[in-house]
């Protein structure tokens, strides 16, 4: 121990504390010498080291030492001030001292742990310490500022971290504000039919959650909105958010579901066709740049015979169809009044009377072919009021009537919502996702077809939402309506507009989730190209009951696969891709293979990197997938070819890899490859994060504050994660850290209110001049200007000490509390002497 | 009679704008008279400096110091003015922060006499000689004060007491500082602490200047030539490069109350240490631009910026002048080799 | 002793002091030439600061924030941006070697290019040689004469 009798003349009396952090600091700096080299300088009565000075006994060393040396101010040289300086400013208070009289110098993460030369590294520590005794010693007592906490909580993500955590704040009766960008929360689990290890039925767990988030009244549940912007601190955040059209009144729906029977159109995303008897009629895209849809057709059998020459709507009246006629349908399908059946009804109406259909008819129907019913023509017509299509002749039968098949009339007029393919009785027309052509399903292809459709049966809320897209209404500024007409408790709202809405909130909860890495990014697996090589996510909506195939495991043509292979790690442990292991694929893998021994009779081939299965029984659920006959093969998978025989619907799929544990490359055929895609950050991830002011890790997903000891909070105090926004995550460990920080939100509501660092700009009235440099630069606005008196002030509650205006104020008016100028400078000059 | 103070005025490397600010105090000079014995004040009376060198020490009671240290005799003008004077003060911008002359610190010693007795255009000097400090002539040796590298500033010689500020200082601010130095003697008042700025105020010019401020953008910097500027409008807003927010008020803003920007003649304000780092802080804040490449074409606007932002201050400020050839690490590395 | 590049970095409370930290806590190495000190956002470095680091004897000046569109008080490293390019200008006039002023972005989670970026500039400093703006000592100012705020 060094001391000596400074400080006497009325300067201040600094005492010294250096840590060894056991020998994390003393193996690369020769703490004793900064001991020593601390006692001689200026102000410093007293100079001490000790093993571990975060440690009980290493706090009341200071605390001895600042009562025995009557210290007023201390340094402590040890870790970064990230990491304990609340720990020492909380010593120094408990022993009567002003928490902010009170400097770190970082001799460890910025010293000890990055130089391997002692020499160099005691140097630098010696500077980093003559540093924080210069500044220390022109630090002056700061008072923090308390601020209450509202108790409203805005949790941003409703998957199953959003839901959980919503729950447990609603337990405590805490007001929550639940937003999802999605029309229903539930997120990636909802698509889930079982989850690892257990095979719990995913909706059998999940949907009581989220039906219990809706019947809950402090829960306020915001679906199709989004965080668009947050403004003030900790305690009290002001947060906009702007809900998308859902075109159904929340409030009034009663999840009838009338709509979504009655709607004749089908939801498909941007890109669909209409196929007429196999080929392709119109194909309709989105134009990216004007937005609007774009229809074209590249066959000209297609188009009307009489209508080839002519274009526009006005080219209505045709040969084959008497005008007289076409009137009669017109009438036929005007709009009914409120409570008569709608045309719709009446469509189907007139579906049920195929029974009164000829015999050549009927079998026409059941092959396919056209009855030349006309449906088709008179729902585009009429209902639709597009007149895209028009029934011509093909030439007559044998009893000398006209054969009448649907004709394209204009391309112009068709907007691809496919009510000719729904109301076509034999599936002569039918409507297609381009998208869905190869392998990909869309949409995870949940829930029903039409514009207005529910994502899918349990939804919550359980309220339809229309596809703008897709609607004919919203396409077309007029015509179809029937979900309107239909709707009981009248809540289509077709003139629905984007709302902004203010909330305030004490803290917030960030629990986005994850994505899923686009595996067509690795051509070489063939997926959005080959058949049948289909991603993790559109595998599990295939197993689930209410997927596409009703939860059977199908290739593209119907058949039952006799062969599958599972590739793990797409995207993840791959350096041209994401480096991190993406946690939950393995099991993922394990659980699609029992599921597809238990559905089918197909064998299974994983082909693995390494097997991780970490958790709480997912060993036991390895071995017990290895047992039912799954063949496991280690080695990452080459590429997938696709052969083809013959006349064959489905190409035989050709698996190549290294197998590590022989030694041997492999050529597997299989019927279907399910690639285990990595998680990825959510799109959205880098855009929230800057409206937050939380960081992303390298990976891309968000930081938390520390990832041993703070893996729930992040560097903005009041801010939040949890769940696979964080990183890839189970289940479990989803639920834990949304609990966790449920816990941690619920502590500080309990505690009322917060302590906020008094950093913060002043202005000097009596140097300021009143240039106003200074005005424009505040992201918070919290600089005013007085023409009276032709000064600036700061509104310190808006004020969030920053620094760049004390920076910018050419005549020093400005100062910045506990990051003054003339400390900054000691520092300086500190470090360099 | 009590004897009178002594009142001494001196100039150094200076234009003599100062002694003009002097005399523009106009029927004053009378009061000055009545209050003081003029001890040496070479610009208007016949003094030597081996009368000063025989006074007594502190036997002059106010000393008025101006001009910038640029030879060895300033230097020694300097150290012997302080030696006899109770009270040294650095009189104007030159001997307060180095002005106009401490713009020679942007060169050094070879290549200011490079220039001016070699490379000049109205320069005929063929045998290419340059002052020496001494010289041999059939009649003896000659001997001329020795230029120094570099400007410096008064107190960067001497002790100093008090600064005013300004190029010159304005007559009424010198009427008003002399007023209260006559004050404090013929009352015992106490004197200002050492190092108080004298005849000027504790904000910028901004707060005298008249025009309207708003917040501030700026996409172009323009130079006074190009634009009639509006009258009423702060000068900065329009795009010129107004020292005026990092400058001291005091001076009246009789600049830009004229339509010329604010050149920064009456130096740092107080709170700052470096007036062209300031005027860099608050300028390069309200460019408009988070291009980097734009960012670059709208500062190409501003020509010469450190003589535009130093342009009284350069021997004053932090780094004092343009890094010197002999220290360059080029230099330095030929010279160990 | 041989000459060693004397570095003071400037850094963001929120990203590049917090990746430094974590480069510590990675162990990732780097020369030890470099000091930082702490400010609360890149917006708050003053240029002051960086004539006084010169006039101190640092041969390099290294600022860094948060990416831009990252910055934790939405667009404090945008004025840094503007400092430090008007800033290379005048050291460029005043003769001292633009390049021995440097700014990055360096966020919370970068360590590894905290390492390569100080790595890199020290290297840079190396090259340029010792900044001597006076014979002798080399520092030319004390920080704390004149007036702070």
């Amino acid at each position: 121990m060094a001391a000596n009798e400074k400080g006497d003349r009325g300067g201040p009396r600094i005492g010294v504390f250096t840590c060894h952090c056991g020998v994390n600091i003393s193996q690369t700096v020769d703490v004793e010498a900064c001991r020593d080299f601390a006692a001689q300088c200026p102000n410093v009565v007293v100079s001490q080291d000790y093993k571990f000075m975060c440690s009980n006994t290493g706090q009341e060393l200071i605390q001895r030492a600042i009562e025995e040396h009557s210290l007023d101010r201390v340094v402590v040289a040890a870790c970064s001030p990230l990491m304990h300086e609340p720990t020492f400013r909380s010593a120094c208070e408990k022993a009567g001292l002003n928490r902010f009289l009170f400097q770190m110098a970082n001799i460890r993460e910025q010293c000890a742990w990055v130089h391997d030369d002692r020499q160099m590294a005691s140097a630098k520590a010696r500077a980093l310490i003559n540093a924080a005794i210069r500044r220390v010693a022109l630090q002056e007592p700061l008072q923090p500022y308390e601020t209450k906490i509202n108790p409203a909580t805005l949790i941003i993500g409703g998957g199953i971290a959003g839901i959980q955590a919503a729950l447990e704040l609603a337990e405590a009766n805490q007001p929550v504000y639940l937003v999802e960008r999605e029309p229903t929360i539930g997120g990636k689990m909802a698509v889930f039919d079982k989850t690892f290890p257990t095979l719990d039925c995913a909706a059998c767990i999940l949907t009581p959650k989220m039906v219990s988030v809706s019947h809950r009244e402090s829960i306020r549940l915001r679906t199709m909105h989004e965080v668009e912007e947050v403004a003030g601190h900790m305690g009290n955040y002001r947060v906009r958010l702007r809900r998308r059209q859902r075109y159904v009144d929340v409030d009034r729906c009663t999840g009838c579901g009338q709509c979504i029977s009655h709607c004749p159109a089908t939801r498909i995303p941007s890109s669909r066709e209409i196929i007429r008897d196999g080929r392709v009629m119109t194909e309709v895209t989105r134009d990216p740049a004007s937005g609007r849809k774009v229809a074209r057709s590249f066959d000209p059998t297609m188009l009307h015979p009489d209508a080839s020459s002519r274009s526009g709507p006005e080219d209505y009246s045709s040969g084959v169809v008497s005008d007289e006629e076409i009137s009669k349908d017109l009438q036929k399908f005007e709009q009914p009044r409120r409570g008569g059946p709608s045309p719709m009804q009446r469509y189907l109406r007139l579906v049920r009377a195929q029974s009164k259909m000829s015999e050549e008819q009927v079998e026409r129907r059941r092959t396919g072919d056209c009855t030349g019913c006309g449906f088709c023509a008179e729902i585009c017509d009429g209902l639709v009021g597009a007149t895209a299509i028009r029934m011509a002749s093909i030439g007559k039968d044998e009893r000398g009537k006209d054969q009448m098949r649907p004709f394209l009339v204009s391309l112009d007029a068709c907007i691809g919502c496919g009510a000719c393919a729904t109301v076509c009785p034999t599936g002569f027309l039918t409507i297609r996702d381009r998208a869905d052509d190869k392998g990909r399903i869309r949409d995870f292809a949940l829930g029903n077809h039409s514009a207005i459709y529910l994502p899918f049966p349990q939804a919550v809320p359980k309220v339809p939402v229309i596809d703008a897209e897709s609607c004919i209404h919203l396409q077309l500024g007029e015509g179809c309506g029937v979900c309107h007409n239909v709707c009981e408790p009248e809540a289509i709202r077709f003139g629905q507009q984007e709302e902004i809405e203010e909330i305030e909130v004490g803290q917030i909860l960030v629990a986005t989730g994850y994505q899923l890495f686009d595996a067509s990014s690795i051509p070489q697996y063939g997926h959005g190209r080959l058949d049948n090589v289909i991603s993790s996510l559109e595998f599990e909506a295939m197993l689930n009951s209410t997927g596409p195939t009703g939860g059977h495991v199908r290739m593209k043509n119907g058949e039952e696969p006799r062969a599958i292979a599972i590739i793990h790690c797409v995207g993840s442990r791959d350096d041209n891709h994401h480096r991190y292991c993406s946690r939950v694929c393995c099991m993922c893998g394990l659980k699609f293979a029992h599921l597809v021994k238990d559905r089918t009779s197909a064998e299974v081939y994983q082909l693995y990197i390494d097997m991780r299965a970490f958790g709480k029984g997912y060993e036991e659920f390895y071995s017990r997938v290895l047992e039912e006959g799954v063949n496991i093969i280690r080695g990452k998978a080459a590429e997938v070819v696709e052969q083809r025989f013959g006349d064959m619907s489905e190409g035989i799929l050709h698996v190549r890899c290294e197998d590590t544990l022989i030694g041997k490359f492999r050529d597997i055929p299989v019927d279907m490859v399910i690639l285990c895609n990595a998680l990825e950050p959510d799109a959205d991830t880098e855009r929230l994060g800057n409206i937050l002011g939380v960081s992303r890790s390298p990976d891309g997903f968000f930081l938390e504050r520390h990832p041993k000891l703070d893996p729930v909070g992040t560097v903005s105090d009041g801010i939040y994660l949890a769940g696979a926004c964080q990183g890839p995550k189970d289940i479990p460990d989803t639920v834990a850290q949304a609990q966790a920080a449920a816990a941690r939100i619920l502590s500080t509501i309990t505690k009322g209110s917060v302590m906020l660092d008094p950093i913060k700009a002043t202005i000097a009235h009596e140097s300021c001049s009143g240039c106003r440099i200074c005005n424009s630069l505040c992201p918070y606005s919290a600089i005013s200007y007085d023409p009276e008196e032709s000064v600036s002030t700061v509104n310190v509650t808006l004020c969030k000490g920053c620094g760049t205006c004390v920076a910018a104020c050419p005549s020093g008016a400005i100062t910045g509390a506990g990051f003054r100028d003339d400390q900054i400078l000691a520092e300086l000059e500190g470090i360099l002497v | 009679m009590a004897e009178k103070p002594k009142l001494a005025m001196y100039w150094a490397a200076a234009c003599g704008g100062c002694e003009i600010s002097i005399l523009d105090i106009e029927e004053h000079l009378l009061d000055v008279d009545a209050a003081f014995d003029l001890a040496f004040f070479p610009c208007i009376a016949d003094f030597k400096t081996k009368d000063v060198e025989a006074m007594p020490d502190k036997s002059i009671t106010v000393c008025l110091f101006n001009g910038a240290i640029r030879n060895s005799e300033n230097e020694y003008m300097a150290k012997l003015m302080r030696q006899k004077s109770v009270v040294l003060v650095a009189y104007g911008s030159c001997a307060a922060e180095g002005c106009i002359p401490g713009l020679a610190n942007f060169y050094d010693k070879k290549s200011i006499f490079d220039f001016a007795y070699k490379e000049s255009p109205s320069t005929v000097n063929p045998e290419g000689k340059v002052p020496v400090p001494r010289t041999q002539m059939p009649e003896g040796e000659i001997e001329i004060p020795e230029f120094w590298d570099t400007v410096k500033t008064l107190n960067q010689v001497v002790d100093v007491d008090y600064y005013i500020p300004g190029c010159p200082p304005q007559s009424d601010q010198a009427w008003a500082v002399i007023e209260t130095v006559v004050d404090i003697l013929q009352n015992g008042k106490e004197l200002p602490p050492a190092g108080t700025v004298l005849g000027a105020g504790n904000k910028t010019c901004c707060d005298e200047c008249p025009r309207e401020r708003k917040e501030k953008k700026i996409k172009k910097f323009v130079r006074p030539y190009e634009i009639i500027p509006d009258p009423d409008t702060c000068l900065m807003e329009q795009g010129l490069v107004c020292c005026g927010p990092a400058t001291r008020d005091g001076c009246g803003a009789k600049c830009v109350k004229a339509g010329i920007p604010c050149r920064g003649c009456y130096g740092v304000p107080a709170g700052v240490s470096d007036q062209g780092a300031k005027m860099v802080a608050a300028l390069a804040s309200v460019i408009d631009s988070e291009d980097p490449e734009e960012i670059e074409r709208i500062i190409d606007g501003i020509v010469d910026p450190a003589g535009t932002f130093y342009r009284f201050s350069l021997a004053a400020s932090t780094l004092r002048r343009v890094q010197l050839e002999s220290l360059r690490p080029a230099a330095a590395a030929s010279q160990e080799k | 002793m041989a000459w060693e590049p004397k570095i003071v970095a400037f850094l963001c409370n929120w990203c590049t002091y917090t990746g430094a930290d974590l480069a510590g806590v990675s162990r990732i190495k780097s020369p030890a030439n470099i000091r930082s000190i702490r400010i609360m956002c890149s917006g708050r470095m003053d240029p002051t600061f960086i004539v006084k680091a010169f006039a101190l004897g640092a041969d390099g000046v290294l600022v860094s924030g948060c990416h831009p569109g990252d910055c934790h008080y939405v667009e404090g490293n945008y004025k840094a941006l503007r400092r430090v390019h008007l800033m290379k200008r005048l050291l460029r006039d005043l003769g001292i070697d633009p390049r021995r002023l440097r700014l990055t972005w360096v966020s919370a989670a970068e360590a590894e290019d905290w390492a390569k970026f100080t790595t890199e500039f020290t290297e840079t400093i190396r090259e340029l040689g010792p900044l001597q703006l006076v014979e002798g000592s080399g520092t030319l100012v004390s920080a704390t004469a004149g007036n702070g705020n």
